[in-house]
């Protein structure tokens, strides 16, 4: 069955790059703001699907050929050893710091050691969600 | 404000039970993220919903709602999306071998 | 600080990440499940110690202090619980090494494996209620895909069954932390049970307590135990091993938790609902246990039984009864493992499920027959093996509080117990040989080891029960006196 959907295919193309975009802000704003790895994540993802549901799986294999159940294990073990490195350094387990650091073209930044925890959700969410959306999909 | 949402996971509630009990097997996942739908809405109302402001510092100066609710609810979230995402896929894999959405005529398959 | 606290659940769960990269290579994920699992009980041994020498420990994550942030609490009753479940889980996922097949392990089963595990150490651990939810929902999402794994047309109506009732379960707990946040406001378990004994247990935290007894009653198998010889019979050896040996204690873990920690005011609750609860549990799970001539589902009632007889123990509330449940939830750990493994074991060598249809098999496997009349001595609590000493204290506790009735009970359910079978035991291992030494499989004696060393676990506990006293004396003397748990969470912790 071919549909003609020109129009999806188009608005896709620049459509993933806002989503994209859009699921960076979240995740980058989480630190004092709504937002965060998880809704960052699941944002990000739901490019992803879009692309899968616009082409077809072989073809966005091509461009993004990742096994996406290790890049939720990725995740989940980002997470877990951003929290064991506080256990290591002699603080409890979890434990986050954070640091003003003057960075050449962002000025004062603010730093945090729970971006890393948060990317590892972030990757987490996408590697679960789009896993699902295959495995779910595969054969229709 | 209280009043209207006890109202709203009742009913809720009440949807929820009546899609777990029926025997299409998407219909109970249905049911099953509904229920969990209730649940979050029964938490923020028993933390006391629309009582002060974001909890956020930059946003205003308090008094500030409470943020563990809401903290608990996302962990809720997470799980509910996890265990929903997990019956998706068992659903369709029990549809794959057994050629059925209902529950019953794959426990009559079960029996034979 | 102790870091130690968070590594029963940390490591587990690293261990079933890595795990995942290393699928291609079936032996890499043999040598490294090995070495973690080792140090698991390596770890879990040292909290122990370390609890003995310097009493209740916690571990504040993050560095929250109690009751801001979420924290961990290793008293001796949890501690023992992660040793148990760290020893027998290893020796599980040891048998299953031999025993799983190709297919599986490709799909991901040791990491599941250790995420349950993970899951399980963690609610020991926990000393907060939504952690202690968080924790059971690791623990579940893991073993649905489990019981999933595999595949086939009974499993997947099985698990169906057995993740919806879950699903509500866990509904029901979330209804309960909701209600119990809204009472008192709070959700680490030692300031719950400050307030609630500041307020006085009245109606609606009553209330909020028997909401808690139906979501553990309907983990644990107690008195809502429908759900459990299904799905308990329908996965391979090594999955219902895990199962029957974890999931159900972790349910009574969190009933003995909570309600000698928290709502330990109101004796109707205690005494009334939860006795009947367990007497009606025994009831129903020695009639199944005595009906069915499935193997799989006479030991999946045999795993009722004995939540009920754990429960007794916490219906009598006294130190002494406590005592006699913390020894029972330990030899059982360890004996439903080693009895999931035999029946698993029975059922893929000789390909059939009811006793009607297999006899003597002990001149085809004596070793695995004799196992498995050491499980049926050990269940029945036949002195000197590890069930004796747990039935003898919870009999002991019943006489002090004069609860004659739930005594009868409790013991009699021994009986039924020994047999339910010794059914088994004379119908499939006596009696005349039907299989061919030529026709029949091989049973390797890499298979038997995890078997026999479960076995000798189960000796060595009856035997060391002096050893391991000081332990349960002092984690039912936590249990008895909550204040103990409550000064050690709001207790200074040197940093």
């Amino acid at each position: 069955m071919k549909e003609n959907d020109v129009i999806l295919r188009t608005v896709t193309r620049v459509v993933v790059f806002i989503i994209l975009t859009f699921g960076v802000e979240l995740f980058l704003s989480g630190h004092h703001n709504p937002g965060g790895g998880f809704v960052g994540g699941l944002v990000l993802s739901s490019a992803l699907v879009l692309l899968y549901v616009v082409f077809d799986i072989e073809t966005v294999h091509q461009g993004v050929p990742f096994d996406f159940r290790k890049i939720a294990a990725f995740g989940a073990m980002l997470s877990l050893l951003s929290g064991t490195a506080a256990a290591v350094l002699g603080k409890p387990f979890l434990t986050q710091g954070f640091g003003y650091f003057d960075l050449p073209i962002f000025g004062l930044t603010e730093l945090a050691t729970v971006t890393i925890f948060e990317a590892g959700v972030a990757l987490t969410v996408i590697g679960t969600v789009v896993t699902i959306i295959l495995s779910i999909s595969k054969d229709v | 404000m209280e009043f209207h949402m006890t109202i709203l996971v009742g009913i809720l509630v009440t949807v929820a039970v009546y899609l777990l009990l029926s025997r299409n097997m998407v219909r109970i996942i249905l049911g099953t993220a509904v229920l969990s739908h209730a649940v979050h809405l029964l938490i923020i109302t028993m933390a006391g919903a629309g009582e002060g402001s974001v909890p956020l510092l930059r946003e205003s100066d308090g008094p500030y709602a409470d943020a563990l609710p809401q903290a608990l609810i996302l962990t809720a979230i997470v799980i509910s999306f996890a265990t929903t995402a997990l019956l998706l896929v068992l659903a369709y894999r029990t549809y794959e071998e057994s050629g059925s959405d209902n529950m019953n005529t794959i426990r009559r398959i079960d029996r034979e | 600080m102790n870091n130690i606290l968070v590594l029963p659940m940390l490591l587990p769960l690293l261990t079933g990440f890595v795990l995942f990269f290393l699928r291609p290579s079936v032996k890499a994920q043999k040598i490294v499940s090995i070495l973690s699992l080792l140090s698991l009980v390596a770890i879990s041994g040292r909290i122990l110690l370390q609890i003995r020498v310097e009493g209740i420990i916690r571990l504040d994550f993050g560095g929250w202090e109690p009751p801001f942030g979420i924290l961990f609490v290793g008293d001796s009753f949890s501690a023992l619980m992660v040793l148990t479940a760290s020893v027998v889980s290893t020796l599980i996922i040891l048998y299953a090494f031999t025993a799983t097949e190709r297919r599986m392990e490709n799909m991901f089963f040791y990491p599941f494996a250790f995420f349950l595990v993970a899951g399980v150490n963690g609610s020991f651990l926990t000393g907060d209620m939504f952690n202690l939810f968080v924790c059971f929902e690791v623990m579940l999402l893991a073993s649905y895909v489990l019981i999933t794994l595999g595949g086939g047309k009974v499993r997947l109506a099985e698990s169906m069954k057995y993740i919806a009732i879950n699903v509500v379960a866990s509904w029901f707990f979330l209804v309960a932390l909701a209600f119990l946040y809204g009472t008192v406001g709070t959700l680490n378990m030692a300031h719950i049970s400050v307030r609630v004994a500041e307020a006085g247990q009245g109606p609606l935290l009553s209330a909020v307590a028997v909401v808690f007894l139906i979501v553990f009653a309907l983990k644990a198998g107690l008195f809502l135990y429908f759900w459990l010889p299904g799905s308990y019979s329908s996965p391979p050896g090594p999955i219902a091993a895990l199962f029957a040996a974890l999931l159900t204690k972790v349910g009574v873990y969190a009933m003995f938790r909570t309600f000698t920690l928290i709502f330990y005011h109101d004796e109707f609750i205690l005494g009334t609902i939860i006795g009947t609860m367990a007497v009606v549990t025994i009831i129903g799970g020695c009639l199944g246990a005595i009906a069915y001539t499935d193997i799989r589902q006479i030991a999946s009632y045999n795993v009722i039984i004995a939540v009920g007889f754990m429960v007794l123990g916490l219906a009598v509330f006294n130190e002494e009864a406590f005592k006699g449940s913390v020894f029972y939830l330990i030899h059982d750990m360890v004996i439903k493992g080693i009895l999931f493994l035999i029946v698993g074991a029975m059922v893929y060598l000789t390909g059939k499920t009811k006793i009607t249809e297999m006899s003597g098999l002990i001149r085809n496997y004596p070793t695995l027959g004799w196992l498995l009349f050491l499980t049926t001595l050990g269940l029945a609590g036949i002195p000197p093996l590890s069930g004796f000493i747990g039935k003898m204290y919870v009999g002991l506790g019943a006489v002090e509080g004069g609860n004659y009735f739930l005594l009868f009970i409790g013991f009699a359910s021994s009986l039924v117990v020994l047999y339910s079978m010794l059914r088994i035991f004379m119908n499939c291992f006596w009696g005349e040989t039907i299989i061919n030494r030529e026709d029949q499989r091989l049973f390797p004696a890499r298979r038997l080891i995890p078997i026999a060393l479960l076995g000798v676990l189960t000796i060595g506990i009856g035997v060391g029960a002096q050893a391991l006293e000081p332990f349960v004396s002092d984690a039912a003397r936590v249990m008895a006196n909550p204040g103990l748990y409550i000064d050690a969470v709001f207790g200074e912790v040197e940093s």
